[in-house]
């Protein structure tokens, strides 16, 4: 702690060593008190279960939701890979996240390098409109897309898909990127100038190796959201396009069909993955 | 920002960018036109179908308040969002509190940890929290082990909210987190060495300091749970319903999207309500920022 404070304000440190640990130590065995080292294992705990929860559920044995499982196998995993539905289910999910999540990329980014570098009359009023999805309740904007779907014959098209995510997932793509680009250094945009660079040039070798890494986050994060997005797929659902989440809510509400664990641990796993992609290449390309 | 950036580099320079940047304007004219038609214009057409739908008029809402049903869905709503706010303060405020605390390593496994809502699949979390809450399910389990029997979260408010708490957490967290870190501790000090005891120094340096982020991470919180579908729909029963799931039956079952638009505008409504009355106090753009970005 004092650590910290002595780094960042440097010309506070003559007054400070001789007070502060003492007093921060005051009454607290070396940092947090009990109460509060409880406090915080509780909430560790709530944030923890779920997660903790759905893997060893895959590998049960029984035909119920029991938990913890009586017995250890494969079969659910088994019945997921070789049941058609779900397969089905899966595929389709996987290409609509990716179309998801080129669209979103393309159309967030371009909106954030136009937000971060151009200085417009009612910028603030566009910034509001990317963000609003978010802010809007979610059943709202699935019900309002849903009504002019129907007028369209979008719903159960999965250009009705891609529609319906790519403006749910604009608000997070448009963050991440704008977030990336406020770290963008623009001297090096004249530097490169001052060389000779033409504008091509600056933006493909300056430009796109600076904004990649957010550029990924993006993508990774539309696909992710598509991937597991519910409520407007649920809508939009028709026999043909089916999408895993809507599978999975399916088989707890309408059946009760275990192999929505083994769906469920595949799809925890795969998310992860996904997130962590931009995560460990943003560490390699700053440790290099 | 921009104007300065101009006015540092050399004239000769100057213009080019000038009008560059006014080229870089057209970049966010796909995506705007693209939630103009898609976002606002759905938005607007299902609010003006509560006006319109069956018969033009205040018909809808006038009915939402006499079937005597939505009304009291719609306070349920707003009261389990109040309580999911308030639980999930109560634990994320000494979460946040803590993070600010502990050495880097434990602060960085205090971040995965309250991530992992995020990263857990929706689907997969509200299947986990079926099976926790069930009959014989873990928490029922953990609670007879204390003598006390029959706690079965499924199908009531409590196993909503204790599910929405969950996955509300990182973004109560974390603006917490970022506001508590602005907060110089050597206030504590002043104030401890100026005689007040360590909880009124808490109460009265601390606290009102933290405020806005409690304030906009409360805020945030409250608006999200307005809209949450699938949790109800999953963990909670049809006797007591919230309004989301009453929005998607008029819509599914009967098409009735002129008494789901009131519904809608209704929450909405109450939304930018929340949003205006906060907003005179804190800036909950940077909220959802910094919880989006996991900053």
């Amino acid at each position: 702690m004092s650590k910290e404070a002595t780094a960042t304000e440097p010309d506070a440190v003559p007054a400070e060593p001789a007070v502060e640990p003492a007093a921060l130590r005051a009454g607290k065995d070396g940092g947090l008190g009990w109460g509060l080292k409880t406090v915080v294992a509780l909430t560790s705990l709530v944030l923890i279960a779920p997660t903790a929860v759905v893997i060893p559920m895959s590998f049960s044995g029984g035909t119920t939701f029991a938990f913890p499982p009586k017995d250890w196998s494969l079969r659910w995993y088994e019945s997921f890979f070789t049941s058609e539905a779900w397969m089905r289910a899966l595929l389709t999910s996987v290409q609509l996240a990716l179309l998801v999540a080129v669209t979103a990329t393309v159309l967030g980014g371009a909106a954030a390098f136009g937000l971060n570098r151009a200085g417009f009359p009612g910028r603030g009023a566009i910034r509001s409109l990317v963000m609003a999805p978010l802010i809007v309740p979610s059943i709202v904007v699935a019900v309002s897309i849903y009504g002019v779907f129907l007028r369209w014959h979008l719903t159960g098209t999965p250009i009705g898909f891609v529609i319906g995510h790519t403006v749910m997932a604009l608000p997070f793509v448009v963050t991440v990127m704008l977030t990336s680009l406020s770290g963008y250094d623009r001297t090096l945009d004249t530097a490169a100038a001052t060389l000779g660079a033409t504008p091509l040039t600056t933006f493909l070798r300056i430009t796109v190796p600076l904004i990649a890494p957010g550029v990924m986050s993006g993508f990774a994060f539309a696909f992710v959201y598509s991937l597991d997005e519910v409520v407007i797929a649920l809508f939009l659902q028709s026999p043909d396009i089916t999408t895993l989440p809507v599978k999975m809510y399916n088989s707890i509400t309408l059946e009760i069909d275990p192999t929505i664990a083994a769906a469920s641990s595949l799809m925890v796993v795969a998310t992860s993955f996904v997130l962590l992609i931009p995560q460990f290449v943003r560490r390699k390309r700053s440790t290099r | 920002m921009s104007a300065s950036t101009v006015s540092a580099s050399p004239v000769s320079t100057a213009r080019a960018p000038r009008s560059r940047r006014r080229l870089v304007g057209w970049f966010i004219l796909p995506a705007t036109a693209f939630l103009l038609v898609f976002f606002a214009y759905p938005l607007g057409n299902i609010i003006w179908r509560s006006f319109t739908e069956p018969s033009t008029g205040l018909e809808n809402y006038t009915e939402l308040l006499k079937d005597g049903v939505s009304v009291k869905i719609l306070v349920r709503t707003l009261v389990t969002g109040l309580i999911v706010a308030a639980c999930t303060l109560a634990l994320a405020y000494p979460y946040a509190y803590a993070m600010t605390r502990v050495s880097p390593r434990a602060r960085n496994l205090m971040t995965v940890v309250v991530l992992l809502p995020f990263w857990t699949s929706m689907m997969a979390r509200n299947f986990a929290w079926y099976m926790l809450e069930q009959r014989d399910g873990l928490i029922d389990d953990a609670f007879s082990l204390i003598g006390i029997d029959g706690v079965v979260l499924l199908g009531s408010v409590a196993g909503v909210t204790v599910a929405m708490v969950q996955v509300m957490l990182p973004f109560m967290v974390l603006p917490l987190y970022s506001g508590m870190e602005g907060i110089d501790k050597r206030l504590l000090n002043a104030a401890g060495s100026l005689g007040a005891p360590r909880w009124r120094a808490f109460v009265q340096v601390y606290l009102p300091l933290s405020l806005p982020a409690v304030l906009s991470g409360f805020t945030l919180v409250f608006i999200l749970t307005l809209g949450f579908y699938v949790t109800p729909a999953l963990l909670g029963s049809p006797q007591q319903s919230l309004i989301p799931q009453l929005i998607a039956t008029r819509v599914s079952d009967l098409l009735d999207f002129g008494g789901a638009g009131a519904l809608g505008s209704v929450l909405l409504v109450v939304t930018l309500l929340a949003l205006f009355v906060v907003s005179r106090f804190v800036n909950l753009s940077s909220t959802t920022e910094k919880a989006v970005t996991h900053e």
